[in-house]
């Protein structure tokens, strides 16, 4: 018989199943994963210092590529720490729009961890269904922010604007013709609140489609069931966050226990894991979306009856309209100080952590009372989790290393910075 | 059963008269400063304490306090002066000019986290070598710290001793320097590109000019400051 050596194999950088850009270095004993050793940094853009070059309102926009699949959560956790510092707080109406809009991101992060993770493991069609869901999603975005992804929406004192009354419709093309068009625009009739609720009375039975594809699928249990297990003291220890934390059977969760915006506000449960392995953080993030959908339908009905206004008053910090801005000489003033200059905040430190759909999403600013951060520290759950790599991989074999990537929901933007 | 920030801080003051620098509540958050040599000492009896329960290390980073205070643009007298005057020159031997600064340079910041009480805590160490700043790794506590102690590292230089692996982990291979100290350009100093004739990737020192578009203010006629001393 062959003698079988150690050997050491690369892993990406450019493996589709590597979600991004991860090189991994796996020391293998035949099969069976002796080491991993993740090089990252692959995609490190130097946030923090770029964020220290500007104005700080210039910098939200680079919180939107952090993590590039959650992108208003990100916004939220940076936005939140500046309105810590600058004492002030966005208005009813633009806390219940962040709510709704971060449950939205939720989904809209959870649907592609669960496609790009199922693709992995092996089942193809759950990505077709979950991009189908996204697309919808992603109007949404388009029809607040005019951005389907990088929204740029949150300010600190509010939100860019308020909901449209119109949702922007198909038009005939090329490539649709004028029944496909009709089809789209179906439920688009009304304003971006009416579609929102058109697409929370859809999504559960959706996400009902995913686990009849998924739950019981006897090779979906084979791959993930025990894999990848973290005990709960070692979850602590290891800094998880979020859906990895709770997976493990700790009940954790930032929107409950320490809330902001209006989750004190919202009906809503917590889904926890017993097992601490990949399919019950799989159980765990599937229900995370069904209370998602809750906390949307809430947010919606309390937006309907409640309009007003949804940036704060002080146009020391918040741009006034730009209709005031023509007449109003003080209101020119103040723009022009916002546009040139940008504000400055109070000498000081904070720290402001959201519930961001990977885990824990926090931002540390220190302010010297300049317009720019004097340091900003982006803490980002995937990094965390990324370095709990080694600990999970330990004595799986080279097949479930791509599984545990995928439970991890690995974003290699917020891992890089 | 969580315990209030002010319960928290009394406790620390009282546990670890000698050992805390100095604990402040800033903005609902509570803030304690260590020494270098206290800080492993401090950081178990954080996590082991019945009243503290800090079993979370949420974030390890370094702070670089070489230009704090400093602004671009000077707004004091008549009126204000015009441009931007440029910091760094990258011609020749001007490059090495050093930035005068005497005080506690580097710093690194732990935030912490009880799940058990609810509670937050933030714990700021200064580093006594500016040359070379040095503290201990935490990583033996918090299994967390490693990564976030070897981001340090590669970022700001700072060592930590006890640390099992400490690496650069997020510049590139054979990466010179450290990128988020403040005298180190925001432009970096290397350019990378594939050259066509020698057939491989080359660095070339960097093309572009460093630019300012918004010059950095400070300005002192805060409506929030008494917001914020109030809170302390």
């Amino acid at each position: 018989m062959a003698e079988i050596k150690n050997y050491t194999l690369n892993f990406g950088p450019a493996h589709p199943a590597a979600h991004g850009v991860l090189r991994l270095v796996l020391e293998m004993d035949g099969e069976v994963i002796q080491r991993a050793d993740p090089h990252i940094g692959l995609l490190h853009r130097g946030t923090e210092k770029l964020a220290e070059s500007k104005p700080y309102n210039q910098s939200i926009g680079y919180m939107d590529r952090l993590d590039y699949v959650s992108m208003m959560c990100n916004e939220h956790g940076y936005v939140l720490a500046l309105e810590k510092m600058l004492g002030i707080e966005a208005p009813i109406r633009a806390q219940y729009i962040r709510t709704m809009f971060d449950e939205i991101t939720r989904i809209l992060n959870h649907l592609l961890w669960i496609g790009a993770h199922a693709l992995d493991v092996g089942a193809m069609t759950m990505f077709l269904y979950a991009f189908r869901e996204r697309e919808d999603l992603m109007d949404i975005y388009e029809a607040v922010s005019g951005a389907r992804l990088h929204a740029t929406y949150y300010r600190p004192g509010g939100v860019y604007r308020d909901l449209p009354d119109t949702m922007p419709l198909h038009e005939v093309s090329r490539w649709t013709d004028e029944k496909e068009v009709k089809r789209l625009n179906a439920n688009r009739g009304g304003s971006v609140l009416d579609f929102i609720e058109d697409f929370t009375q859809r999504f559960p039975k959706y996400v009902d489609e995913y686990e009849t594809l998924l739950t019981d699928n006897r090779i979906w249990k084979q791959r993930l069931v025990d894999i990848g297990i973290v005990s709960p003291e070692r979850a602590l220890q290891l800094g998880l966050t979020g859906a990895m934390l709770r997976g493990s059977g700790i009940e954790w969760d930032l929107r409950k226990k320490q809330p902001y915006a209006m989750y004190d506000q919202v009906d809503f449960d917590i889904p926890v894991g017993t097992n601490g392995d990949s399919y019950d953080r799989y159980l765990v993030r599937i229900e995370e979306m069904r209370q998602s959908n809750n906390i949307i339908k809430q947010c919606v009905d309390w937006l309907r009856k409640n309009p007003g206004s949804v940036m704060h008053e002080d146009h020391k910090i918040t741009p006034p309209p730009r209709e005031k801005m023509k007449g109003d000489m003080e209101a020119l003033i103040h723009h022009f100080k916002l546009a040139t200059e940008g504000y400055c905040l109070p000498e000081g430190e904070a720290y402001a952590a959201i519930e961001h759909p990977k885990g824990e999403f926090g931002c540390y600013i220190v302010s010297d009372g300049a317009n720019k951060p004097y340091r900003l520290k982006v803490r980002a759950p995937g990094f965390a989790h990324m370095s709990a790599m080694d600990e999970l991989t330990k004595g799986h074999m080279l097949a479930d290393v791509v599984t545990i990537i995928g439970t991890m929901d690995i974003v290699f933007g917020e891992v890089d910075r | 059963m969580s315990v209030s920030l002010q319960t928290l801080k009394a406790h620390l003051d009282g546990m670890q008269a000698e050992k805390l620098q100095q604990s402040t509540i800033a903005l609902n958050e509570l803030t304690i400063e260590v020494a270098p040599e206290d800080l492993l000492e401090i950081s178990t009896f954080l996590r082991d304490d019945e009243t503290c329960g800090f079993e979370q290390l949420i974030d390890v980073c370094g702070v670089d306090y070489l230009t704090y205070g400093s602004t671009e643009w000077e707004t004091g007298g008549s009126g204000f002066s015009r441009g931007v005057k440029r910091e760094f020159s990258f011609d020749g031997d001007e490059q090495d000019e050093v930035i005068e600064f005497d005080g506690k340079r580097f710093a690194v910041v732990m935030h912490l986290l009880s799940i058990k009480h609810n509670q937050r805590i933030r714990v700021k160490c200064y580093c006594d070598d500016n040359d070379f700043p040095m503290v201990d790794s935490v990583e033996g506590i918090w299994s967390a710290a490693n990564w976030f102690e070897r981001e340090a590292f590669d970022m700001f230089g700072i060592m930590f001793s006890g640390h099992p692996d400490l690496r650069r982990i997020l510049t590139d291979y054979g990466f010179i320097g450290h990128p988020f100290r403040k005298d180190f350009p925001l432009i970096g100093h290397v350019d990378m590109r594939y050259d066509e004739e020698q057939k491989r990737v080359i660095y070339e020192p960097v093309s572009i000019e460093d630019r300012t578009l918004v010059p950095r203010v400070i300005r002192k006629d805060q409506r929030f400051t008494p917001a914020v001393e109030g809170d302390e």
